[in-house]
């Protein structure tokens, strides 16, 4: 089998407060393949999203390992996570956050801007994406023109910019309705089908289904790990 | 890359407008008060330099002592102890440029239908060398016009005014007190001394001429002035020193005996009048470089504000990819953008309003290249050291915080 994407061993994550370190993530084990399509769950408070801070090298763990595509993160400067975040990574929020003075092509082509792309290039990958999610005619629109659903196509768009081994969303799907939901997640699934490895968290189990994998996490721990099974029902 | 910064840092200034323009005028009103102040301030320096040139560089002079007769003192050059023999040795002194014995008065002057009273300084060749004064027109008189006493005069601009008019004077005779004079030259325009005296209202004869066929004088081969030129700045008190004890041997004076004349300083007086200038043109520099300052204080404060409003923008930058020395990039940036572009229209208010003051009060002004640049630099520095504070707190934003912040 080929090199995992991610990989990671004895992951342990506590926040100093007042009263003392406080743990957040325990004993975390974990590995990705690449193509796979992973869906982070579990409760409020369970971890998930220090989890996600810390897949995404915006965060570093109190101890244990994380490689990412083979290098490990622990090591690194801050500018050298800033380009995996820029170049391996592919960051899709819950609420959108395109810049919002920019026109959505500028939006699109904003990680090529720090990678030193130049202009031509920019534009023309840009535009390569903005229709690849249907959304070219509104190239130079601002991004409170055009309705959430699309807003998150164009989040998307900029996620792959840069063509990332690896997408990380958190709650993609937590500010749309349901039926734009499933628009999105029919995105992330062609997506995968092309080769790009996804993390996705969420709490819906619906949208969960869309995964290969289903991780659960509970108090720090990961609980559960096992492949989707078809038309399961997840109590949340 | 840098494009698009400036491209970004660009369109943030024009996302609000108002406070870009508001943050812009605390270094316009910085920038246009130092360069108006500057401007004046160097237009003073220059008119002083202008007005100390004029008199002639490294000067002293040297007057005759005071008699006493009968208790009724003369004062200063009234004594005839200073001879043109005097003067001829302080020429031979060591760090001596030259010296020109001065025999002065005034005397009614004519030519054809006019007629003016001016000032006659009875002098010698080397007077104009002293005085760094040049002949624009026709030739100075020579060692030979004085040896022979000949009646020939260099006359100032003023003068040939008032009784040439538009006539070109070299060539004409005029007359001093009945006796004609040919005008050999005219002498090049100086302006005010610093004592407020037109220098140009005179007119230059033999000394010899002055003293035997103007004036007349009681002691011939006696003066009341040399007037004498030191080499370098730097030689005026070694120059004093050897004159006085030059004098004083000559004059055959004894130790505890006072000096039978006096020797004056013209330059301290015009450094201490050039000095003055300075220091007013520094004051007022530096209260304007005060307002610079508060012009820059206005772009630290606005551009932590801005910070604080684009948190959330910066945290997914940095999410996107943005390094730390991008983010401290665009905001710095956008900081010298806003000073230098209040430079720029500060630079123009204020060399319009010394161009204005210049025109409306006759005031001196001068703007030079250096003033330019240096406002501009010092523009730019305020920007950075500004600029630098807000814009590192931008890059150490820790990611997380900022894209939780709402």
């Amino acid at each position: 089998m080929a090199e995992p994407v991610i990989r990671i061993a004895d992951l342990h994550k506590a926040y100093d407060t007042p009263a003392g370190p406080f743990p957040v993530l325990k004993e975390v084990n974990l590995e990705v393949q690449p193509g796979e399509f992973v869906a982070i769950m579990g409760p409020s408070g369970s971890g998930k999203s220090t989890f996600m801070n810390i897949l995404g090298c915006l965060d570093r763990p109190t101890s244990g390992r994380y490689e990412l595509d083979g290098k490990s993160v622990a090591a690194m400067s801050k500018d050298e996570t800033a380009r995996l975040r820029n170049q391996t990574l592919g960051f899709v929020f819950q609420g959108f956050n395109l810049l919002p003075r920019m026109s959505l092509e500028d939006n699109v082509a904003l990680p090529l801007v720090y990678s030193q792309v130049e202009k031509p290039i920019r534009r023309e990958r840009a535009r390569e994406l903005l229709a690849r999610v249907g959304l070219e005619k509104y190239a130079s629109s601002l991004p409170n023109r055009i309705s959430g659903g699309q807003q998150q196509r164009v989040a998307i768009a900029r996620a792959l910019v840069n063509k990332p081994r690896l997408i990380l969303a958190d709650e993609p799907t937590g500010n749309l309705d349901s039926h734009t939901s499933e628009e999105i997640m029919a995105l992330f699934n062609e997506l995968n089908q092309e080769g790009i490895t996804i993390v996705l968290v969420t709490h819906e189990a619906d949208v969960a289904q869309h995964a290969q994998r289903q991780v659960r996490f509970l108090d720090g721990r990961i609980v559960r790990d096992e492949p989707t099974h078809p038309l399961e029902t997840i109590p949340c | 890359m840098l494009r698009w910064m400036l491209h970004e840092a660009w369109s943030a200034m024009g996302a609000n407008r108002l406070r870009t323009l508001l943050t812009m005028l605390g270094m316009v009103i910085g920038v246009g008060a130092v360069v108006l102040m500057m401007a004046v301030g160097q237009g003073a320096q220059y008119a002083v330099a202008q007005s100390i040139n004029s008199m002639g560089s490294n000067l002293f002079v040297v007057l005759s002592g005071f008699t006493n007769t009968g208790g009724v003192r003369s004062g200063s050059g009234g004594g005839p102890t200073l001879t043109v023999r005097d003067a001829n040795a302080i020429a031979e002194l060591d760090n001596i440029e030259a010296s020109a014995p001065v025999h002065m008065g005034t005397a009614q002057v004519i030519y054809g239908p006019n007629n003016w009273n001016t000032s006659i300084i009875g002098t010698t060749p080397d007077y104009l060398a002293v005085r760094a004064w040049n002949v624009v027109e026709g030739s100075p008189f020579t060692a030979s016009d004085l040896r022979s006493a000949t009646r020939v005069t260099l006359i100032g601009k003023t003068t040939a005014q008032n009784l040439f008019g538009d006539e070109n004077p070299v060539g004409k005779t005029l007359r001093i007190k009945q006796s004609p004079f040919v005008v050999l030259g005219v002498l090049a325009p100086k302006g005010q001394s610093l004592d407020g005296r037109d220098q140009d209202d005179t007119l230059l004869i033999p000394l010899t001429t002055a003293q035997r066929q103007v004036f007349g004088t009681p002691f011939p081969g006696s003066v009341r002035m040399i007037m004498v030129q030191a080499s370098r700045p730097e030689a005026m008190p070694q120059a004093e020193q050897a004159i006085i004890a030059l004098l004083r041997q000559r004059h055959r004076l004894r130790e505890g005996v006072d000096n039978d004349f006096f020797v004056r300083n013209l330059t301290a007086v015009a450094d201490s009048a050039a000095e003055t200038t300075r220091i007013m043109s520094l004051l007022l520099g530096a209260i304007a470089s005060v307002s610079l300052l508060v012009g820059g204080i206005g772009i630290m404060n606005i551009m932590l504000v801005s910070v604080t409003e684009r948190t959330r923008e910066i945290g997914i930058r940095m999410a996107i990819g943005a390094r730390e020395q991008d983010i401290l990039m665009q905001f710095l940036l956008e900081a010298i953008l806003i000073s230098v572009a209040g430079c720029l229209i500060g630079l123009l208010l204020g060399v319009g309003g010394a161009v204005l003051a210049n025109r409306l009060t006759n005031t001196p002004v001068m703007i030079s290249g250096s003033t330019v640049l240096v406002a501009f630099s010092v523009a730019a520095g305020i920007g950075i050291f500004f600029g630098y504070y807000p814009a590192r707190k931008a890059a150490r934003l820790d990611p997380i915080e900022a894209l939780r912040y709402q």
